[in-house]
């Protein structure tokens, strides 16, 4: 309760997320069905056809080697564009009015976007898992409490990112210019497929410039305890950004930036 | 007196250099039916924009109930209800969750909103399409709906910007009614419009914004007062073939059995059914035209 404004707080926080997690769960076909779809494929034909050709990557299976880094892929893309899509949606639709006229906070409205993304990204990465022991049932997470911090953190930091997109998103094609040309090709070039240890020397320094690379492999040490970088510098380097995707976010909502004329 | 709106020195200059107000102060009092009134581009949308916070002033200030906006914006909007001209909802939700939702953004409980909710709705008569999603609604329902959103958790301010725009005139009537009740129950309305015949039947006082400026402040009844010529409609028994000449009076047949009166403040109605007896014109009814508003209205933004 905020005791200046007698304002159930809590309430309106757990308002707005819920509403965001019905609005995903109402089009789970367009939602939570995809990835669990695309990625049955990338392990039928990577993982069970082409995957015992390539052999074993750092000392894993192919399949299970690729586990980690399409759970990342889907986590990533779902809690990205959960946020982008909503939060574009309520100022296309102007329901955003209801959100401003009322008395939450602009940290709350962030918080419940966030959230929601967060959610659905989690919920993806749950099924992405739950799909990849159909294809490697024996496998163990090597460090639990590590895999769970990424999968937080990293949903966290892709649903800010989507949030300030939609924040200046002036059309549909603003929110998708940025998933297509950006996000998924440093997906697919950080370390999803492949160690970047196969790489030559060259292509290998410009793949550290890649901050995907730091995201997947960290996740990669916790499921199954190998990784290309330097861990505490990746959970450093994800907490700075999102540190600063926050402060960017409550500072576009408290300027009006894309949402007040 | 207290006030439920002061609105001081209020300026907006957007983005482009247009200036949609030029420093405009206005209050209105407590428990009051207010009229805001000015033709298109004249700055009304901007005025309810900034007070309810979804545009951002140049400059100036607002006051809700005392509270002003810049100090304690939470607690100023906690008591503010806005019905915004286009419709703000998600067209994919069901009538029951939009307003249940929009409670909780006041930080209402559910156990606490649903009877609230149940008691609105069916006060809307949209009980019965609860849910229903709000797409498939008709355009006088999703009216209602954007009423029943804005008044959930009770605001001691409603503002209303052209809420019966496109709505037929059943359903615009019982809006009519819906707000007169809650306004006699105490909520200070200001309504945005362009029939200017629901402002004179509803609101007791009148402003008029033209060019960023308020043009006129005053009581509906004081702003009608100023009208120089009133026009009667009058029902005749039979029919008439041309229009009667009758001196000091301006008449026109509406038809052969409607004839409209216009008739100057300083003469007597009572002459012209002398005269009009003289002429072997028998009157079954008369009635005021609705239209002495739109004449002012026209007259004060001209100036």
């Amino acid at each position: 309760m905020d005791k200046e404004t007698n304002i159930n707080i809590s309430v309106t926080l757990w308002t707005l997320t819920s509403k965001e997690i019905r609005r995903f769960m109402r089009i789970w076909i367009q939602t939570l069905v995809p990835p669990a779809v695309t990625m049955t494929l990338y392990f039928v034909i990577f993982g069970s056809l082409i995957g015992p050709r390539i052999g074993s990557m750092d000392g894993f299976d192919y399949v299970q080697f690729m586990i980690p880094g399409l759970i990342m892929m889907s986590v990533i893309t779902n809690s990205y564009a959960n946020v982008v899509s909503s939060f574009y949606s309520v100022k296309f639709q102007k329901s955003i009015e209801e959100l401003l006229i009322s008395p939450m906070p602009n940290w709350t409205i962030l918080l419940g976007f966030i959230l929601g993304g967060v959610c659905r990204g989690v919920m993806v990465g749950i099924i992405v898992f739950c799909v990849s022991l159909f294809f490697y049932p024996d496998f163990s997470i090597a460090n639990p409490a590590l895999t769970i911090l990424v999968l937080f953190l990293t949903s966290i930091l892709f649903a800010l990112m989507g949030f300030i997109n939609a924040v200046f998103a002036d059309s549909f094609d603003d929110i998708s210019v940025i998933p297509t040309f950006v996000l998924t090709p440093l997906i697919y070039l950080g370390g999803v497929f492949y160690s970047i240890n196969i790489l030559p020397e060259f292509w290998r320094s410009i793949s550290l410039a890649n901050p995907m690379l730091y995201v997947v492999n960290t996740f990669r040490e916790g499921m199954l305890g190998i990784s290309d970088v330097s861990i505490s510098f990746s959970l450093t380097m994800i907490s700075i950004f999102i540190i600063f995707f926050t402060v960017s976010s409550l500072y576009l909502l408290n300027k009006g930036i894309g949402i007040r004329d | 007196m207290s006030y439920a709106l002061e609105i001081d020195n209020l300026k907006k200059i957007y983005s482009g250099g247009t200036e949609a107000l030029k420093g405009i102060s206005l209050k209105v009092n407590e428990g009051d039916f207010y009229a805001l009134l000015g033709p298109n581009g004249a700055g009304k949308s901007s005025t309810i924009g900034i007070i309810g916070t979804l545009v951002t002033k140049s400059s100036g200030n607002v006051k809700i109930f005392g509270i002003d906006l810049d100090e304690n914006v939470a607690q100023a909007k906690s008591m503010l209800g806005v019905v915004s001209q286009e419709i703000n909802f998600s067209q994919f939700e069901k009538v029951l969750d939009i307003v249940t939702t929009q409670a909780g953004f006041y930080g209402i409980k559910k156990s606490i909103a649903q009877p609230k909710v149940e008691k609105m709705l069916k006060r809307l008569g949209l009980w019965d399409k609860r849910h229903d999603q709000a797409r498939t609604l008709s355009g006088g329902f999703k009216r209602r709906l954007m009423i029943a959103k804005a008044l959930i958790h009770e605001p001691k301010l409603l503002i209303l910007d052209e809420p019966t725009a496109g709505v037929d005139i059943e359903l615009r009537r019982e809006m009519w009614d819906f707000l007169k009740e809650i306004n006699s129950n105490g909520t200070t309305i200001i309504l945005t419009t362009h029939y200017l015949e629901e402002a004179e039947q509803l609101c007791r006082n009148i402003g008029i914004i033209d060019h960023g400026e308020i043009v006129v402040d005053t009581s509906m009844k004081e702003l009608l007062r100023k009208l120089d010529v009133q026009g009667f409609v009058l029902d005749l028994e039979d029919p008439l073939k041309e229009v009667p000449t009758i001196k000091d009076y301006s008449l026109r047949l509406e038809d052969p059995l409607t004839l409209i009166a216009a008739v100057n403040k300083e003469k007597s109605i009572n002459n012209l059914f002398d005269e009009l007896n003289k002429l072997n014109i028998k009157v079954k009814s008369m009635r005021n035209e609705s239209n002495r508003l739109e004449e002012l209205f026209i007259e004060m933004v001209k100036k």
